[in-house]
């Protein structure tokens, strides 16, 4: 059975839902790897998240906000972009690839965009394999069901 | 201020008292006495160049010769205005004019008044034309003291002397007022239509003065002063309007007002902007004489338009045929791929009000007939009844060509005819784009001003395109009209009535009704770091002095998460998205 990528997906509610929604509406097909957390804001997105989704089995992480001068918080995405890039650097020493960490920024009115990205990251994410980290192990020792690896 | 004090003035023989300072011309009118002049007007300061004003001083022993024009009445003097030196003089100029300029109305009309008959002399610079210039240099006065544009002047001196434009080349400055033309004595100024050719002519403003009144349908409708093309506020001259003004209500000095006011509820209703369509190469806009879009073709129709609502071509005559073009930039993967819904009735109506005003034949091409409203499809079938050629395929381009081979010049559409399956060349004189409706081109400024989204094609986001197309997903916000999409007047009023109505029984109620979604300090493990005070882009985090921790201001917080975020001691959290909720969350959708 070919390797299905496990992908959260922390979308902002104002636009990369909507954007999202859109595309659903529009019925354009997308690969379903891409499981959804809203939020209000991409700036609620705490490092924190991210690392925690990567802990629990995640093969990759994709955090969507509104574009830069456009968050409907107004500087909220500015935080996001601050915060997200560091991640991305630090999670290599981590052991994990730095390309399993994407930040883009969809719009409520893409909803094309929005299903590329996720054809495209779902895509990028099967070809870099599962990711498979020591805290797997430890954890599927510990209790087995509360892990889905 | 000196004091200005009244003074004596004997005129032949009249005594008349003026103020001090008053020229003779202006003492003699009061006192009855008709002075000749030929270059004073009463619109700027006398200069005294045509010396016809001649009159005669006495003072004490001594006599001379002066122009009443400008000469001031001092105490004592005494004019005549009609003696012999006077005589004399007043008939060397007239013959010295006449025999220049024979022909002009002014100059012999004076003669004639002065008893002048023929010259004695006969000029080197004999004009016969009846318009020639004489010199006056009324028009030079006006363009320089009281409109102050300074494009007139005198050139060269004695029988060379000519009035002249800077360079002798049209001069930029020239602001088309026209006081020239108005002063010139003989009508040697005129004013003229400028050849449009290779300019396009600004349908939907028209040629106006400076100072104008937007629309007729203004409210308030009053009139308003363009500073950018005022002279008055280039050179300090002209004030026309305000001199004529009777009541006064012109002020100069007013300034633009930057007025706040605090609102609650905030309908946008921004409009669209027409579809430019001198990229499609094709249709000839901008590049062909008589290609019109839709806005402009209704400014012709208008009766207040350019033509005063008679169907004209460029060169004045009627057209002979007529042909609209559907759909140009609507429907189109190369431009919008959207419907702009408006533009098949107003097509229709453009036809009918053709048919009515012109023997003209009259050709639709179009993709589909959207007659969608009430009373639409019943006047679609009286058009087709007046006798209107529906041509359903999308015309393909509009050349040059000529009128059914007899050689007269015309345009020629170019298209195929989908139900007959031909292809075929239609001549037509005049050619009317429907333009699709397209967003203002500002719409993205205006969105980010309001934290509103807007839809794929451009137009601002509604909530719910079926169930609350008024509403914006951000609370307070509405929007109506052509702002939210293409439509035509009646949904407009329908859509913006829904807004209003919704709006008022928001302020109605008299509170507003804010979303649980904020945030919250938890005291007991706030470290007072201040990290939080400075992240929120609604200032709604203050900092308590007294117990030395952050507090949220829950009116102001709306709920972003942001500080939450970015709170080292997780003591900030986010009623509807804590971290417990959404960490709960991940751990469900791992499963």
């Amino acid at each position: 059975m070919a390797f299905e990528p496990k992908i959260i997906g922390f979308l902002c509610n104002w636009c990369s839902y909507t954007g999202a929604d859109l595309a659903g509406v529009s019925r354009i097909k997308s690969a379903p790897n891409v499981r959804v957390i809203r939020t209000m804001c991409s700036g609620r997105v705490d490092p924190s998240f991210v690392l925690k989704a990567f802990q629990i089995g995640a093969d990759g992480v994709v955090v969507m906000g509104c574009h830069l001068g456009d968050c409907h918080y107004q500087e909220g995405n500015y935080k996001t972009i601050r915060r997200i890039p560091f991640l991305k650097r630090l999670v290599k020493d981590f052991g994990i690839d730095p390309r399993r960490l994407r930040l883009e920024w969809v719009s409520a009115s893409e909803g094309d965009r929005f299903a590329h990205l996720v054809n495209e990251f779902t895509e990028e994410i099967r070809s870099l394999g599962p990711l498979t980290l020591s805290v797997h192990t430890e954890l599927r020792k510990k209790t087995p069901e509360a892990v889905a690896v | 201020m000196r004091e200005m004090t009244m003074v004596t003035a004997n005129i032949d023989g009249k005594q008349v008292e003026v103020l001090e300072d008053t020229t003779i011309l202006k003492a003699a009118e009061k006192a009855g006495i008709w002075i000749p002049t030929m270059c004073h007007s009463d619109y700027f300061e006398p200069y005294g160049v045509c010396r016809l004003c001649s009159v005669e001083v006495v003072r004490g022993k001594r006599s001379r010769i002066v122009t009443a024009c400008n000469f001031p009445v001092r105490g004592g003097i005494s004019v005549h205005t009609n003696s012999e030196k006077v005589k004399w003089i007043r008939k060397l100029i007239m013959e010295l004019m006449l025999s220049r300029w024979p022909n002009v109305k002014v100059v012999r009309e004076m003669a004639e008044q002065l008893g002048i008959e023929k010259p004695r002399f006969a000029s080197l610079e004999r004009d016969e034309a009846e318009d020639a210039c004489i010199l006056c240099g009324m028009c030079v006065n006006m363009c320089n003291d009281v409109v102050k544009a300074g494009v007139l002047g005198f050139a060269h001196s004695g029988i060379k002397r000519e009035v002249v434009l800077p360079f002798s080349e049209r001069a930029e400055t020239c602001i088309v007022c026209g006081a020239c033309a108005h002063v010139c004595p003989t009508g040697h100024i005129k004013m003229v239509l400028e050849d449009y050719k290779g300019k396009k002519p600004d349908f939907t403003l028209g040629p106006k003065a400076a100072i104008y009144v937007p629309t007729l349908q203004a409210v308030p409708r009053v009139p308003v002063i363009d500073t950018d093309s005022c002279i008055h506020f280039k050179t300090q001259g002209c004030e026309v309007c305000a001199n004529v003004c009777e009541p006064k209500a012109i002020n100069y000095d007013m300034q633009d007002e930057i007025v706040e006011i605090d609102v609650g509820q905030i309908l946008i209703s921004t409009g669209f902007d027409l579809f430019d369509a001198s990229p499609m190469a094709q249709y000839g806009y901008g590049r062909l004489d008589n290609v019109y879009n839709s806005l402009e073709f209704e400014a012709i129709l208008n009766s207040t338009g350019p033509t005063g609502g008679k169907v004209l071509m460029k060169n004045g005559r009627e057209p002979r045929s007529v042909g609209i073009i559907h759909c140009i930039g609507s429907r189109d993967t190369n431009y919008h791929p959207y419907c702009s819904r408006v533009c098949c009735m107003y097509a229709l109506k453009f036809a009918h009000l053709v048919h009515d005003r012109t023997n003209a034949a009259i050709y639709q091409f179009y993709i589909d007939m959207r007659a969608f409203g009430k009373g639409y499809e019943e006047f679609y079938t009286r058009l087709l009844d007046e006798g209107i050629t529906m041509i359903r395929g999308k015309a393909a381009e509009v050349i040059e060509g000529c009128w059914q081979g007899d050689g007269e010049p015309s345009l020629m559409i170019r298209c195929e005819d989908t139900l007959i399956g031909k292809f075929r060349e239609i001549p037509v004189d005049m050619v009317i784009l429907c333009n699709a409706i397209e967003p203002r081109r500002d719409s993205d400024a205006v969105r980010r001003l309001f934290s509103i989204s807007k839809s794929p094609d451009g137009f601002f986001l509604e909530r719910h395109p079926k169930l609350d197309p008024t509403s914006t997903a951000t609370d307070g916000v509405f929007i109506a009209g052509c702002a939210q999409g293409p439509k035509d007047i009646p949904d407009t009023v329908a859509q913006a009535s829904s807004a209003a109505a919704r709006i008022l029984s928001v302020l109605a109620k008299g509170e507003v009704e804010i979303e649980p979604v904020r945030a919250m300090v938890q005291e007991e493990y706030c470290s007072g770091c201040r990290i939080c005070n400075g992240l929120c882009p609604y200032n709604a985090i203050e900092y308590l002095e007294e117990k030395k921790i952050s507090h949220v201001q829950e009116a102001l917080c709306k709920g972003c998460g942001t500080c939450v975020a970015a709170c080292p001691s997780s003591a900030m959290t986010g009623h509807g998205f804590t971290d417990a909720q959404i960490l709960a969350e991940l751990e469900g959708l791992m499963v």
